[in-house]
């Protein structure tokens, strides 16, 4: 540096010249951002208040023995009893098996909707979401009166000669499934309802320009495209399927025995909270990495621009 | 190596029609394709273009009329079956496919086998001028590139009909102009029937053998580029394509007469007693002192002078009202000494350019 550059460096008004405001800007800069966080502060102190502090509390009383100590006894239990890996495999199979369900029978439901004229499709989506007006409890119970042995479907379905006997249609993992893929169906349809509406209708029109007849479309376009809202669905039915408790304890007849009702085994027979938290904190951590994997996948799927 | 399909395809239009409730989007259209042009579809917005190219595709059911792609009669074929290329207004390209697989895609319908397929793809993307973006997913091309993809795509079938919705329409006014010269030369490499549809007369003037101007789902007129601008066929059309004055003339017995004055013309004036003969500005002229018998002479006031750069743009009002304007290009030394507004001057128009059309009354409203 020349002595006269220096010179102009360290001159105030020479800085002040070639870059006018600079200070006051970045002060102004400064208080916008701290005006947001105080905006943000009443969220992020009720997120604080009511997701964080209880799944904090729930890992720490995971990890007390049944004396009040520090133990890792709750998971030791875990992983010692023939009955915990039952009851979790029960649990993902019923999951698996709901969801399952919930694709074959929403995906064509989804597809049939979204090729109705917008005013009839919106009709038939408050009749997909009426379930949601009426509670859980009532529509499981009904489930029970028409699933039992004189109930209403094994009547007619011996008055019209189906079946001889009357079927064993509850209180095993049957009734949990038809229970449970009746209250999941809406969370599956509307995911994927929403992403084939937003399929433009001109790339089908440019498969059947290109050469594609009606099933190749659908195949090779229509179906690829819908994926995504598929998955989303299908993700959030098996996500809460992993939790659900109502259902299963009430459809399942004690012989379905799924993650949820263990931990309420546990604080209402044993008032054990640190196994019941234990059991909390194994799902919790399930459903992370399920949702974590899964988001791999679909990130995956994005880059190699799928199709091949 | 050109991709030249086995032969085009002629299309014949006969009696079109369709319509929305009220609305004519086509309205008894008859029109003939020859094999092998260039032919567009010239319209203002809302005027049928759309319609009558998703008829030609298949994906519009008219109410009636008679389309032929050669010799077969296709009005009630399904789209997939009519094998011709398509060029859409948003391309409609594929997002879960890569480029490759977008133009892959007609060659796979086709049972077309990998080799083959993939020696087709990296050609049609070569005749684009996207050689090596076949790995690319839609979402990383430019609008430009898409609109090449697509015509990529529509073009590797080799389907002896191409047709394009307005393709150029979502691109920058520097690359629209490009493009128009490159799909004009593709045209001439690939000798396929192509209907091109546009609003811009402009590109519609740079492009085609031929034009078809429709308005309101009527064909107003169909004629090379020169016609449709030299010899417009009534009012719509030479409103439309290019500017021009209408001066309301008359027939008396032999003569036209303009305001008393007669009107030397070189073309046949039409049928009827009331007429129209239209003043482009760029035909217009200056004159100073005598005046040839050729040229057709028009005392005015100047309004206004508009310096535009390469041009200027002189206003003038002629004795009855009637505005005019006149355009020509700058020259540096003589731009100073043009009379300003409020001077009298006189417009002069070669009879060459002298063209009647019949007064139909339509637009007469300003
Ligand atoms: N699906 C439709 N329903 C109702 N009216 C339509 C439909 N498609 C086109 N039209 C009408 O038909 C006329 C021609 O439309 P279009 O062919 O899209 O014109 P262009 O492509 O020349 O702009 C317009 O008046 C338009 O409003
Ligand atoms: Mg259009």
């Amino acid at each position: 540096m020349s002595p006269a550059e220096t010179a102009l460096a360290a001159s105030p008004a020479a800085a002040a010249a070639a870059a006018p405001n600079a200070e006051g800007l970045a002060r102004d800069g400064r208080a916008e951002r701290l005006a947001l966080l105080g905006l943000a502060s009443p969220a992020l102190l009720l997120v604080l208040v009511i997701l964080v502090v209880p799944v904090a509390w729930l890992f720490y009383v995971s990890f007390i023995g049944a004396d009040g100590s520090f133990s890792l006894e709750n998971y030791e239990r875990m992983i010692n009893r023939k009955s915990y890996a039952r009851i979790f495999y029960t649990t993902f199979e019923i999951s698996f098996l709901t969801t399952g369900i919930c694709i074959l029978i929403g995906y064509p439901l989804a597809y049939f909707l979204s090729q109705l004229p917008p005013r009839v499709a919106n009709l038939c989506l408050i009749t997909v979401l009426l379930p949601f007006w009426t509670s859980l409890l009532v529509r499981t119970y009904a489930w029970l009166v028409l699933l039992q042995k004189s109930g209403l479907v094994n009547e007619w379905g011996i008055s019209a000669g189906l079946w001889e006997e009357p079927l064993k249609l509850v209180h095993n993992t049957t009734g949990t499934l038809i229970g449970m893929v009746h209250i999941m169906l809406p969370f599956l349809v509307l995911p994927v309802y929403s992403a084939m509406r937003a399929i433009d209708r001109r790339y089908l029109m440019a498969a059947a320009n290109l050469g594609a007849g009606p099933v190749r479309a659908f195949w090779t376009v229509f179906a690829p495209l819908s994926l995504p809202g598929l998955f989303a669905g299908s993700l959030i039915v098996f996500v809460l399927c992993l939790g659900f408790f109502v259902t299963p304890a009430v459809l399942g007849g004690g012989k379905v025995i799924m993650v949820s009702m263990k931990i309420a085994s546990n604080i209402e027979l044993f008032v054990n909270w640190g196994a019941a938290s234990a059991l909390g904190v194994v799902l919790l951590v399930t459903t992370l990495v399920i949702l974590w994997v899964a988001a791999r996948f679909v990130a995956l799927e994005r880059l190699a621009g799928g199709g091949h | 190596m050109t991709e030249r399909p086995a032969s085009a395809l002629p299309i014949t239009i006969r009696a079109m029609t369709k319509t929305y409730g009220r609305v004519h989007a086509l309205d008894q259209v008859d029109l003939d394709i020859r094999s092998g042009e260039f032919l567009t579809l010239l319209g203002p917005s809302g005027s049928g273009k759309t319609t009558l190219l998703m008829v030609l595709a298949g994906f519009t059911r008219p109410d009636s009329g008679s389309l032929k792609f050669g010799d077969t009669e296709v009005i009630r074929m399904p789209p997939h079956r009519r094998d011709l290329g398509m060029v859409f207004q948003n391309y409609a390209l594929f997002p879960h496919m890569t480029v490759a697989g977008n133009i892959a895609y007609p060659l796979r319908l086709r049972g077309i086998g990998r080799a083959e397929r993939e020696a087709r793809v990296v050609r049609a993307l070569e005749t684009v001028q996207l050689g090596g973006y076949g790995g690319r997913r839609i979402d990383q091309l430019s609008g430009g590139q898409r609109q090449r993809v697509a015509l990529a795509r529509a073009i590797v079938f080799e389907p002896r009909i191409l047709l394009m919705d307005e393709p150029l329409s979502a691109l920058d006014k520097k690359l629209r102009d490009r493009m128009q010269i490159e799909l004009r030369h593709l045209h001439e490499q690939l000798g396929m029937t192509t209907v091109y549809v546009t609003h811009d007369q402009r590109e519609a003037l740079t492009m085609s053998d031929r034009i078809a101007v429709i308005d309101h789902g009527r064909l107003m007129q169909l004629g090379a580029p020169r016609e449709i601008y030299d010899r417009p066929a009534n009012r719509f059309v030479a409103d439309f394509i290019g500017e021009s004055a209408f001066l309301p003339v008359r027939r008396k017995g032999a003569e036209i007469l303009c305001a008393g004055r007669p009107l030397a013309t070189e073309s046949p004036a039409p049928e009827g007693e009331k007429l129209l003969a239209i003043l482009r500005p760029e035909r217009l002229q200056l004159l100073d002192g005598s005046v040839p018998p050729e040229i057709n002479a028009f005392p005015a006031t100047v309004s206004e002078l508009v310096y535009q750069g390469d041009s200027f743009l002189m206003a003038a009002r002629l004795e009855d009202g009637t505005e005019l304007t006149l355009r020509d290009v700058v020259r540096r030394d003589t731009f100073a000494e043009l009379p300003g507004p409020g001077s009298a001057v006189t417009l002069g128009l070669h009879a060459r350019d002298t063209v009647l059309i019949p007064d139909d009354g339509a637009g007469a409203a300003p």
